[in-house]
């Protein structure tokens, strides 16, 4: 790996470290807005996290070590797989380490890691949400992966470089039915796995509820402030990973630096773009149900089931 | 001799001076020099699989006279040596480890000598090389397990149903074992594995088929796999632990061992819809067993039902890799027997390690139900961090071993294949999901199993008590714990090596499925690498990046220790903890028509006013559907034709010599 290359490849994880706060900020806004309030600035979650870093750190009494480890681990699984997706340019840190399908488990490892922390403070709140949150992981596991088949089949590889270079290469193939379908269950998967609308409310705190509140409930001060940065972290990924599969144009395939300046745009946009277009669906969503929710899961399965077999069919 | 056969025989030595030892010594001294024994014994069946894999030599013997009419004929291959290889490692830490676990009501002279049979049992089968030798040693491997599965029969009812259920099924599937390989053994003209191999070409498609079909039936059974596996769930949470961590780690693997051995050594492969009922019962097994080790409540049942699915995900790879080598594609088939033989590895040494874990607690705490566990992580610490190593590896986490073959096998899976038959183009699609699913599943089973078992607040007074146990148990869970780090983080250790057994399995001459690059290891054909040992590392980098950060900016590192807040609420207790009935049950409920749990609600009321309750009680039972619907009847029809059978037997001597006398007539004009 050139330096070049490394450079890049920080650029991208710093860059998405620094926009992830402001995402989640301008889903608040945009959100506030659609309502008729002002809203807070797009800024404020990073002062959210300035203010709880400074905070003292409680931790509740009857917990293990594995309640103080988890932020930690739960940010750095994260921040692994911040370094594996192409964001700016094709080329990061870990693409030739991690293929798409351990990006699908590093991102249970951070699940995981936060339910054994909720089950861990032996609260009821903290046991429910730890049981609703690994329910609509394990639910959401095969239309995800499914969904990878789909869009590997396309590419002949997992390995996200080469997709994006294969979807640029043949920009056709992103409006065939295979993809839009594989597009359906990547979208409900990330409504799922980020706890958006209208799998779970992250603006609630209605004690029956909440899915990732409930997990998260016990963290105060520091420990809060990592877990928060996390699953801002987490649905800046998202919306990243849909941008580079689905909408791979701009991305920089060379290393110079027009293209990365070019990249740089393309992502904002398409980053902030697929954020206001969210909140705004969300303004009309109401939540589902928690027993309703398999059913979207089980919808978003049979498309990326569908779009398997059309790949496998339709060549 | 060569290396390979003086440890392997040098192995069998160790486990038969066992025996004579636990008969001769008094018992201080029996439980010891087991232990010891039949480690030395696990560690020279290791050397000797690991000098046939890295390409020594394989080792061969022919004992002439051990065996009436046929002899014993014994070759250790690149395949047998994947499972003497797990056999052995599993031995090493089961026998330190029972060495404390022994100590209370186990070491008496028959367990105590059984147990190196056993393991002498284990490292015969895969090296048997003709049919009468692999069915002795089966046979061998079978009683033995059934005297330890029995061992605590005195204590627990339980045992006594469990091995009844265990001697039966083990028969039945050597039954099914012995007349596929004998109708072979016919057709072929002589029974050593080598004639076997040459002969199965020439046999018409209808005994190939049968005699597949035969095979699968009986170490299907014995695999575990669904619906065989009645047996499974019952035998293994009762055997004594460190005798489950052998049974659940190595034994049924040997299913999987004669699968291959008949299937794709001796009969050479066959047409798609071999592959295609494997993969589909594969499939099915990793579910349902999936589905019912979410549901269980018991620590050792819910690792029993773990073992059919991942037996199952075994399968699925094994079956597809049949589909691809029918079609042609050999190179895939490579990967997924490769997949499914790092599975067997990985499988062998977290299911030994989680059941030693549970075996810890069970003696500590003098429970298996997870509803009145918890609270061990700081009581048992050592334990617990095992078995959440061991967890987080049957989940398919990474970096821990258990996710480098699942990767494998998703890869073998999700591939593109040059225009695909109508059966590749529904079954693998279908294939992906089911794994995914389980894997998703398995997550959540063992977040429960981990979770409310180890922490959080004790739900009983025993659990409360629990202390740490002895160092040799310790020593047998960190061993198996390092190990799962170990090749997680370099899955190459094994993934090479191994190619070598499947070259021999798959006749792919031109060069590895899955080629080791560096750290990462790179299936043939499709791109898309994977390196174990870099996840790592960037996960280390980033916590070091994170703890710096907080460093920089000076946040704050005493954590103050303050009551759970919980929305407010005042008291904490452990009747407030969510059970592992509670975790499991929105999975339950949305997979309810496929569990059917049974459901008793009772409420009573108070004379005063139908307004005020006095008790409510709820009752949950989940049965296996396979036991209630298919094997009681199945039992309930034998017994009443038993009934019947009745009449023949009146006690007259006249009548039954008449019988014998039919017999004979009829013996007589068959064979004319």
């Amino acid at each position: 790996m050139t330096a070049a290359a490394i450079a890049i490849g920080l650029l991208q994880v710093l860059a998405l470290v620094a926009i992830a706060p402001v995402v989640t900020g301008v889903m608040r806004t945009t959100r506030a807005r659609l309502e008729g309030r002002f809203g807070p600035s797009p800024l404020q979650p990073w002062r959210d996290l300035r203010k709880l870093l400074r905070k003292e750190r409680l931790i509740t009494e009857q917990t293990s070590w594995i309640f103080g480890v988890a932020p930690l681990l739960l940010v750095a699984s994260t921040l692994v797989v911040v370094a594996v997706i192409p964001s700016v340019a094709t080329t990061t840190l870990l693409v030739d380490s991690v293929d798409l399908i351990g990006v699908i488990y590093l991102l249970l490892l951070g699940t995981v890691v936060l339910a054994l922390a909720a089950i861990d403070t032996g609260t009821a709140f903290g046991g429910m949400g730890s049981s609703r949150g690994m329910t609509i992981a394990a639910l959401a596991e095969p239309a995800a992966l499914l969904a990878i088949f789909a869009v590997s089949l396309r590419a002949g590889s997992s390995s996200l470089s080469t997709i994006v270079e294969g979807a640029l290469a043949d920009p056709a193939g992103l409006a065939s039915p295979e993809t839009l379908l594989a597009f359906g269950a990547v979208a409900v998967v990330t409504l799922a796995e980020a706890g958006r609308l209208p799998v779970d409310n992250p603006s609630t705190h209605l004690e029956l509820t909440m899915i990732h509140e409930a997990m998260v409930l016990e963290y105060a001060g520091p420990d809060l402030a990592l877990v928060e940065f996390a699953s801002s972290l987490r649905l800046t990924l998202f919306f990243g990973l849909i941008g580079t599969l689905f909408l791979p144009w701009g991305i920089a395939t060379t290393d110079n630096i027009a293209a990365m300046a070019v990249g740089v745009v393309a992502w904002l946009v398409k980053v902030l773009a697929l954020a206001v277009g969210v909140a705004a669906v969300e303004v009309g969503l109401a939540k589902l149900r928690l027993f309703r929710v398999p059913e979207l899961l089980a919808a978003a399965f049979i498309l990326s089931f569908l779009a398997v077999i059309v790949s496998f069919f339709l060549r | 001799m060569s290396l390979t056969l003086a440890s392997w025989v040098g192995a069998l030595g160790a486990c038969a001076v066992a025996t004579i030892a636990a008969l001769a010594l008094r018992k201080p001294f029996r439980v010891w020099a087991v232990g010891a024994l039949s480690a030395v014994g696990g560690i020279l069946g290791s050397v000797s699989a690991v000098s046939v894999l890295a390409g020594v030599q394989n080792g061969t013997v022919e004992l002439p006279g051990v065996l009436p009419l046929a002899g014993a004929r014994f070759e250790l291959d690149p395949l047998g040596a994947v499972f003497v290889l797990i056999a052995g490692a599993v031995t090493v830490a089961a026998s330190v480890y029972g060495i404390g676990y022994s100590g209370h009501g186990l070491d008496g002279r028959v367990v105590q000598a059984v147990f190196p049979l056993f393991v002498m049992s284990l490292l015969l089968v895969p090296a048997a090389a003709s049919v009468s030798t692999l069915l002795v040693s089966w046979e061998l491997m079978a009683v033995t397990s059934l005297v330890l599965v029995a061992a605590e029969h005195r204590e627990r009812p339980e045992v006594r149903e469990a091995a009844w259920w265990y001697g039966v099924m083990t028969h039945l599937s050597l039954a099914a074992i012995m007349v596929s390989l004998l109708w072979f053994a016919a057709r072929a003209g002589g029974e050593s594995f080598v004639e076997l191999r040459a002969a199965a070409d020439r046999m018409p498609d209808v005994v190939r088929s049968s005699v597949f079909l035969l095979a699968l039936t009986g170490f299907g059974a014995k695999a575990g796999m669904v619906p065989l596996h009645v047996w499974l769930p019952r035998a293994h949470p009762e055997a004594p632990s460190h005798v489950s961590a052998l049974l659940s780690g190595v034994m049924v693997k040997l299913g999987i061992y004669g699968l291959l051995r008949v299937g794709w050594d001796l009969l050479g492969g066959g047409p798609a819809w071999w592959g295609t009922t494997v993969l589909v019962l594969g499939a099915v097994s990793a579910l349902f067993g999936i589905l019912h080790a979410l549901v269980a409540d018991d620590l050792k049942r819910l690792l029993a039902y773990s073992t059919t699915e991942n037996v199952g995900l075994i399968l699925v790879g094994v079956g597809a890799a049949g589909i691809y080598a029918s079609g042609g594609d050999r190179r895939l088939a490579a990967v997924a027997v490769t997949a499914s033989l790092l599975h067997v590895v990985n499988h062998a040494l977290f299911k030994g390690l989680l059941f030693l874990g549970a075996g810890s607690v069970l003696l500590k705490s003098g429970t298996r139900l997870l509803d009145r566990l918890g609270g061990l992580a700081r009581r048992m610490p050592v334990t617990t961090a095992c078995f959440g190593v061991g967890s987080l590896a049957i989940a398919a986490l990474p970096p821990l071993n258990g996710f480098a073959s699942e990767w494998l096998l998703l890869k073998s899976l999700v591939h593109e294949v040059a225009d695909p038959p109508v059966v590749v183009a529904t079954v693998m699609p279908l294939a992906v999901g089911v794994v995914a699913l389980t894997g998703g599943l398995a997550a959540a089973t063992f977040v429960k199993a981990f979770g409310t078992g180890f922490l959080a607040l004790p739900r009983s007074s025993n659990a409360e008590a629990a202390t740490e146990v002895s160092a040799s148990m310790r020593f047998g869970m960190v061993a198996l714990a390092m190990a799962c780090v170990g090749l997680g983080l370099v899955p190459n250790l094994v993934v090479a090596p191994l190619q070598r057994s499947v070259q021999a399995l798959t006749g792919l001459a031109d060069g590895p499925g899955v080629e080791v690059v560096g750290l990462g290891m790179e299936t043939a054909g499709a791109a898309g690498r994977l390196a174990p040992g870099v996840i790592a590392v960037a996960l280390a980098i980033a916590v070091a990046a994170v703890t710096a950060t907080g460093w920089i900016m000076k946040v704050r590192r005493h954590r103050r220790r303050v009551a759970a807040w919980a929305c407010g609420r005042t008291v904490q207790t452990a009747r407030m903890e969510y059970t592992s009935t509670s975790f499991a049950e929105p999975l339950q409920r949305v997979f309810d028509d496929f569990l059917r749990p049974e459901l008793d609600l009772d409420v009573s009321h108070t004379s005063e006013s139908r307004y005020y309750l006095e008790a409510v009680r709820f009752r949950i039972g989940i049965t296996d559907a396979f036991e209630s619907r298919l094997y009681r009847p199945l039992v309930e029809r034998l017994r009443r034709l038993g009934e019947y059978a009745r009449v023949l037997q009146n006690g007259s001597i006249h009548l039954y010599l008449g019988y014998m006398l039919v017999v004979v007539l009829v013996v007589l004009v068959l064979s004319r």
